[in-house]
């Protein structure tokens, strides 16, 4: 890779930084959005948070169990996905709403 | 084509007989699905598949008493590359889960059909989730951990989501799923930075880094530290990540409850203590405060909001987290009496659990929604023997002597003291007292006159014969701790020595 393409002074710092602040995003978004379709997106910001976070890792110790790791977790948020986009609709339509304040009936 | 410099790709040797009680479960898990696509509209099918789900736990608890046999005499070792270990502590744990999953199945059978949920597919769900659970017992790496605490919880969503025409089970799914995968991505992040600081996912790894080297800026290993520890709160059901437990427990079907109160926090506390006790004992000093945190909180805020509540499986959730803080008790101590103390605890109490549970189930009736603590007034008249077992099972969980509890409650709390825990010691039996209160509050109201004007309208309470043999194996289950705590102590010290490290 030439140098123009991959510059020196971009070292890991940069992509840990980056996905310090999508996870943050992520977890904020979480807890402060009440459209359930939103925060699952969210969650799965915060996944691709922690890849980044193994890929730039793998890159900078040399070793590749890190990148392997990925692999793991895109299988793991597409069961997710299924499981939850599921229930997500099965309670739509129920209630013709994916907004989580109307999901209230178990409190106290 | 192979050039002349290219290595070909080395296979990892897979050791079958590691990972056996798991490929049981999982092949029962497979086998009721295949029969429920080529066998589609026969009736018996259910039947069949609760059948082979009992036989697939049966299977299952057999390789697990030869691989206790195998370490017993040859001591503990890691298979897969270190990815999975095979030793005491991880037989314990399993041996744990399938009791609770035994006991969930047994409960199961007469609860689907009562509420006419008949499907094939709530067996094999279940038994997916105890293979995570399992493999969450014997894991060696932050990564099986991960991707066994995923497949236990994708099936426990959609087991909590299971009873699609009851509103409050769809949303106890929805909430289970929207902070269960929560957690699973803090816990994730947590992994990477530990990977980051260290260079590796092994546990043993791990610890074998840091007895070598003395790490300059821990900052990033901290913070991993901390969202690892964030990340198994919430699974264990620990305050402050205790939110979702209320609503889930309450919402889900109530052998879902058991089986969520008694397996899972299982699996959790093995991934717990292999991780802090195990990987991370060198930073014990760091990592000892903050257990003691979430224990104190745990202790106090489910026994305290566990007082003003009137339905009684709510009331049972909140005692939940406060057990999970008993446990944590004897995480904290970080020493070999305070792992097999925890142990112990969690056995009891996935025995305990599902027994209450039990006794929820049947009184709720068709329909699952009679939990309220008037729903349980004349009880004893009416079905004394009922009435008789949720007194022992609540008086287990206060922790009254000759139940198991008392011995579990004794062992953390001796565990404590042993390394000057006296405050945690203190709180735990104040914890104690006021959860003593919780239970008392129900055994008045099943030995209370019924109501008069309230008579117990509705189906009559019906026990059927899986849940009766259930309730049975649990009664005795709690006395025989009780009474002979010896075994299982002597198991659980045999366990705890016999650790892969």
């Amino acid at each position: 890779m030439s140098a123009l393409a991959y510059p020196d002074h971009i070292t890991a710092t940069y992509y840990l930084v980056l996905a310090a602040i999508l996870f943050t995003i992520g977890a904020v978004g979480l807890l402060v959005r009440k459209n359930t379709l939103v925060m699952f997106m969210c969650i799965e910001l915060m996944l691709n948070a922690a890849n980044l976070t193994f890929v730039s890792f793998a890159n900078a110790l040399n070793d590749i169990s890190g990148q392997v790791i990925v692999f793991f977790t895109l299988v793991v948020a597409a069961a997710e996905v299924a499981v939850g986009l599921a229930i997500i609709v099965a309670i739509f339509r129920r209630r013709q709403s994916v907004n989580a304040d109307d999901v209230d009936l178990l409190k106290g | 084509m192979i050039g002349a410099g290219v290595t070909p790709i080395a296979h990892a040797p897979v050791d079958w007989y590691a990972i056996a009680p798991e490929i049981a479960l999982f092949a029962a898990a497979i086998l009721i699905v295949v029969l429920r696509s080529v066998a589609r509209h026969d009736p018996k099918v259910h039947q069949a598949s609760m059948l082979i789900a009992i036989a697939g736990v049966a299977a299952s608890a057999l390789f697990t008493g030869v691989q206790w046999a195998f370490v017993h005499s040859n001591g503990p070792y890691q298979a897969m590359s270190g990815l999975v270990a095979v030793d005491g502590f991880g037989v314990f744990v399993k041996s744990v889960i399938l009791g609770a999953t035994l006991l969930a199945l047994l409960l199961s059978g007469g609860y689907l059909r009562r509420e006419h949920l008949e499907s094939p597919e709530y067996f094999a769900l279940m038994l997916c989730s105890a293979t995570g659970m399992m493999l969450m017992a014997s894991a060696n790496d932050l990564i099986t951990i991960f991707l066994s605490l995923e497949i236990l919880s994708i099936a426990l969503y959609v087991l909590a989501a299971f009873d699609r025409r009851r509103l409050s089970s769809q949303e106890a799914g929805l909430k289970y799923f929207l902070l269960g995968s929560f957690s699973s991505a803090v816990f994730l992040y947590g992994i990477a930075l530990v990977y980051g600081a260290t260079g590796t996912t092994r546990l043993s790894g791990i610890a074998q880094f840091l007895a070598k080297i003395v790490l300059l800026h821990d900052g990033v290993l901290f913070v991993g530290l901390a969202l690892l520890l964030v990340g198994l709160g919430f699974k264990v059901a620990a305050a402050p990540f205790h939110m979702w437990t209320p609503d889930v427990y309450q919402g889900a079907p109530t052998p879902v409850t058991a089986f969520m109160a008694a397996a899972t926090k299982a699996a959790a506390f093995a991934a717990v203590l292999r991780i802090f006790v195990g990987a991370f004992r060198l930073y014990d000093v760091d990592w000892r405060p903050a257990v003691f945190g979430l224990a104190v909180l745990s202790l106090l805020v489910g026994s305290i909001a566990a007082v003003v509540q009137t339905d009684v499986k709510r009331m049972l959730a909140y005692q939940s987290i406060s057990h999970a803080g008993y446990v944590l008790i004897g995480v904290q101590a970080a020493t070999d009496k305070g792992t097999s103390a925890a142990l112990f605890y969690v056995c009891t109490y996935a025995v305990m659990a599902t027994g209450a549970f039990a006794i929820v189930m049947l009184v709720a009736r068709r329909g699952d929604d009679r939990h309220e603590l008037t729903d349980y007034r004349g009880l004893a008249s009416a079905r004394p023997v009922l009435a008789g077992l949720l007194t022992l099972f609540l008086l287990a969980q206060a922790g009254v002597p000759l139940t198991g509890g008392f011995v579990a409650k004794l062992s953390v709390f001796s565990a404590a003291i042993d390394v000057g825990q006296y405050w945690l010691a203190l709180v735990g039996m104040l914890a104690a007292v006021i959860g003593a209160f919780v239970y008392l509050r129900i055994v008045l109201a099943m030995y209370a006159p019924p109501d008069d004007e309230a008579a117990p309208e509705g189906p009559r309470i019906v026990v059927d014969a899986g849940t009766g043999v259930a309730l049975t194996i649990a009664a005795g289950a709690i006395v025989f701790l009780g009474v002979v705590p010896g075994i299982v102590l002597d198991f659980a010290h045999a366990a705890t020595q016999l650790l892969a490290r």
